[in-house]
C-alpha cells in the first residue's frame, strides 16, 4: 500500500428522486451534513474538500463545483473537483484517498452531487455533447446509440440473449426495494417485464436503463490516527485504480472494457489480492444499463469474458449467494444521479462491511468489497477495494 | 444506515405543471464554429471529392481513420496518407426508435460502427446503414454484425466536406 492508510469513518446521502425541489447546494449540504453526523463530526475538523460532479451542462452552470461548494462545507478549505463523466462517483473516493495518504491533510469530506433534472425537456441534450463535434455530432446522435452499440457488440460476440441481460435489471430493481433512499425499487419486478418494455434503441429496452436522477451522496475519510478515535469501525482502503481508453471508441473492440480491467489490476495489486474471485466478497460495479454490470464484472476479472451472466443465472450474485452483486440495487434500482451513483456503491460497500445495512445486509459477515465506475466517452474505469 | 439518508423532498410533474413549485427558465444559446484540424480537415476535403483517407503510422503499422497527425500509441508523429475503399464491415449496430428527447421516430434511425476497408482491422467510423427497411421489425431481419456494407455518397455537387456528405452505408449485394 503506497502512502499512509487511509479509512472511510462516515457516509451520508440524499434520497434519489426523478426531481428534488433542492437545489445542487442543496443537495450537497443534505448528504455532506448526514456524512458528517454520522461519524459525529464537524465541518471545523474537515481539513480538505473533494467535490465531484458530471457535466456542467446539466446545470447549465459553468464551474459548477464552485458553484456547489457552500453546500459540500468547501467555504475557505482546500478543494478540488473530481470529474470523469459516470466514472466520477468513485474517483471522487480515489481523490479524498491520495490527499489524506500523500500526507497533505488528515481529513477529507467528499461529495458528490448531480441534478439532472434542470436540462430540459431531457437531460440527453446535455449528453450530446459528448460526440464529436466534426465527425459525429452532425449524424444527429443520441446517448443511447453508444451504449446499445456497444450492448450488441457484447451480446453477438458472446451469443448473450435479452432475456440473459434482462435478468441483471431485475436482480438490482429487487435489491434496491430495501434501500431506504431507492427511486426505482421494485421486489416484483420480473424478466418478462423488463422484455416487454418499450424500445428504445434495439437492443436497449426502457427497463434496461437507469432514470434520470437528482441526488448527492457523501463519506468522511481520515488518516489512521483520527480514524481510529473517531470510530471502531473504520473502513480501509486497500486498492485503488483507474485507467482511461482511447477517446476513439470506434477504433476499440467494444465487446470488452480493457480500461476496468487496467483498473482493477492496478487495485489488486496495491490491495495484495491475488485472486480476486476468492478475496473480494461483494461487488458494486456500475450498472446504469443492465448489461454494463456483466462487462464490468469481467473487466474486473471477477467472471471469464462472456461468461457473468452465469453469476446471475445461478444466483451466485444473488445478495445471500457466494458473490453478491449490486446489493445496494445500483443505478438501475437506486438511481442514477452520475456522480452521486458512483459514490452510492462506495457508502454501500462502507455501509456493508460495517454490517449497517439493514434489510439489505449481505450475510456472512464480508470483510472485503469492491466498487467500480465507469464514464466518460465509454473509457474509464475507475476502481475502490475496501476492507475491514 | 436510514438514518444517515436525508428526507429530500421529492417532485411530481404534476408539481410543476401546477404551479405548486416556484421554477426559472433561462434558455442558454451557444453557437460555436469548429475548425476541423489539420488531419479531419483533410479528411472533410477528401469527403467533398467522394474519397475516404486514412493516416499510417510506421513506427506500429496501423492504418488509422479517422485519421490523426499524431499516433497516439507509439506518441510520434503519422507518416503517411492511405487511400481507403468505401466499403467496409458493420462492427455493431442498434436501430433506434427514438429522437434525443425521448420522442418516437416514425422510422428508426440505423447507427453503425464500420469498420473500412484498407485501415487496419477495427477501424471503424460512425455511420448510420439506409436501404434496410422502414420498421424495427423489418431492419432487425436485414441487418446484422459483420454484413458487408458500401457509401451512398450525396451528388458531388452537393457535397460540402462533411461527415453527411455520406449519406449512409447500404447493404453490398452477397
Amino acid at each position: 500500500m503506497a502512502g499512509r492508510r487511509v479509512a472511510i469513518v462516515g457516509a451520508g446521502m440524499t434520497k434519489f428522486v426523478r426531481r428534488a425541489l433542492e437545489t445542487g447546494q442543496e443537495l450537497a449540504w443534505e448528504a455532506a451534513s448526514k456524512a458528517l453526523e454520522s461519524c459525529e463530526m464537524t465541518l471545523d475538523q474537515i481539513d480538505a474538500v473533494v467535490l465531484g460532479s458530471a457535466p456542467d451542462a446539466f446545470d447549465g452552470v459553468h464551474m459548477k463545483v464552485e458553484y456547489l461548494s457552500p453546500g459540500a462545507g468547501a467555504w475557505g478549505k482546500p478543494t478540488i473537483r473530481g470529474y470523469v463523466g459516470g466514472g466520477t462517483g468513485v474517483f471522487a473516493a480515489i481523490q479524498g484517498w491520495y490527499h489524506i495518504a500523500s500526507g497533505m491533510f488528515d481529513t477529507v469530506l467528499v461529495v458528490c452531487e448531480e441534478k439532472m433534472s434542470s436540462c430540459h425537456p431531457h437531460p440527453q441534450a446535455a449528453f450530446n455533447y459528448i460526440f464529436d463535434h466534426t465527425l459525429e455530432r452532425p449524424l444527429g446522435p443520441n446517448l443511447l446509440w453508444i451504449f446499445a452499440l456497444e450492448m450488441n457488440a457484447y451480446m453477438t460476440k458472446y451469443g448473450l440473449t435479452k432475456r440473459d441481460i434482462a435478468m441483471v435489471a431485475v436482480k438490482n430493481k429487487r435489491n434496491a426495494a430495501d434501500h431506504p433512499a431507492a427511486l426505482l425499487g421494485d421486489p416484483n419486478i420480473t424478466v418478462e417485464d423488463i422484455l416487454q418494455s418499450e424500445v428504445l434503441a434495439w437492443p436497449v429496452q426502457r427497463l434496461d436503463v437507469s432514470p434520470v436522477t437528482d441526488g448527492a451522496v457523501a463519506i468522511v475519510m481520515a488518516a489512521e490516527h483520527v480514524a481510529r478515535r473517531v470510530t471502531n469501525k473504520p473502513v480501509w482502503v486497500e486498492g485503488v485504480g483507474w485507467s482511461l481508453d482511447t477517446q476513439y471508441w470506434t477504433n476499440r473492440d467494444l465487446s470488452y472494457p480493457t480500461y476496468v480491467e487496467e483498473a482493477a489490476r492496478k487495485a489488486y495489486a496495491m490491495a495484495g489480492i491475488k485472486e480476486p474471485r476468492k478475496e473480494i466478497h461483494i461487488v458494486e460495479p456500475y450498472d446504469p444499463f443492465d448489461y454494463k454490470e456483466l462487462h464490468h464484472l469481467e473487466g474486473l476479472l471477477l467472471a471469464d469474458r462472456g461468461k457473468a451472466a452465469e453469476l446471475i443465472a445461478l444466483g451466485i450474485a444473488n445478495r445471500d449467494g457466494d458473490m453478491p452483486v449490486t446489493p445496494s440495487g445500483g443505478l438501475l434500482g437506486v438511481g442514477n444521479p452520475i456522480a452521486a451513483a458512483g459514490l452510492m456503491k462506495v457508502a454501500e460497500i462502507f455501509w456493508q462491511l460495517r454490517g449497517e445495512a439493514g434489510k439489505r445486509q449481505v450475510p456472512g459477515q464480508p470483510r472485503r468489497g469492491l466498487a467500480q465506475a465507469w464514464g466518460d466517452l465509454m473509457q474509464v474505469g475507475t476502481v475502490i477495494i475496501l476492507g475491514i | 444506515m436510514e438514518r444517515w439518508v436525508y428526507p429530500t423532498t421529492g417532485l411530481r410533474a404534476e408539481d410543476l405543471e401546477q404551479g405548486r413549485v416556484c421554477l426559472v427558465r433561462t434558455p442558454m444559446r451557444g453557437e460555436y464554429a469548429w475548425d476541423a484540424g489539420v488531419a479531419v480537415g483533410r479528411f472533410l476535403a477528401e469527403l467533398k471529392a467522394g474519397r475516404l483517407i486514412g493516416r499510417r503510422c510506421r513506427a506500429c503499422g496501423r492504418v488509422m481513420v479517422p485519421p490523426r497527425m499524431f499516433c497516439e500509441q507509439c506518441f510520434r508523429p503519422t507518416d503517411e496518407w492511405v487511400p481507403l475503399a468505401d466499403t467496409g464491415t458493420v462492427i455493431t449496430l442498434s436501430v433506434c426508435t427514438i429522437s434525443w428527447d425521448m420522442r418516437r421516430l416514425e422510422v428508426p434511425e440505423v447507427p453503425a460502427v464500420i469498420a473500412i476497408d484498407g485501415a487496419s482491422p477495427g477501424m471503424g467510423i460512425m455511420h448510420k446503414l439506409g436501404e434496410i427497411g422502414r420498421t424495427l421489425e423489418e431492419i432487425l431481419d436485414r441487418v446484422r454484425i459483420g454484413m458487408r456494407v458500401q457509401a451512398v455518397w450525396k451528388p458531388a455537387g452537393e457535397r460540402e466536406g462533411a461527415i453527411t456528405d455520406i449519406l449512409y452505408f447500404r447493404p453490398l449485394e452477397q
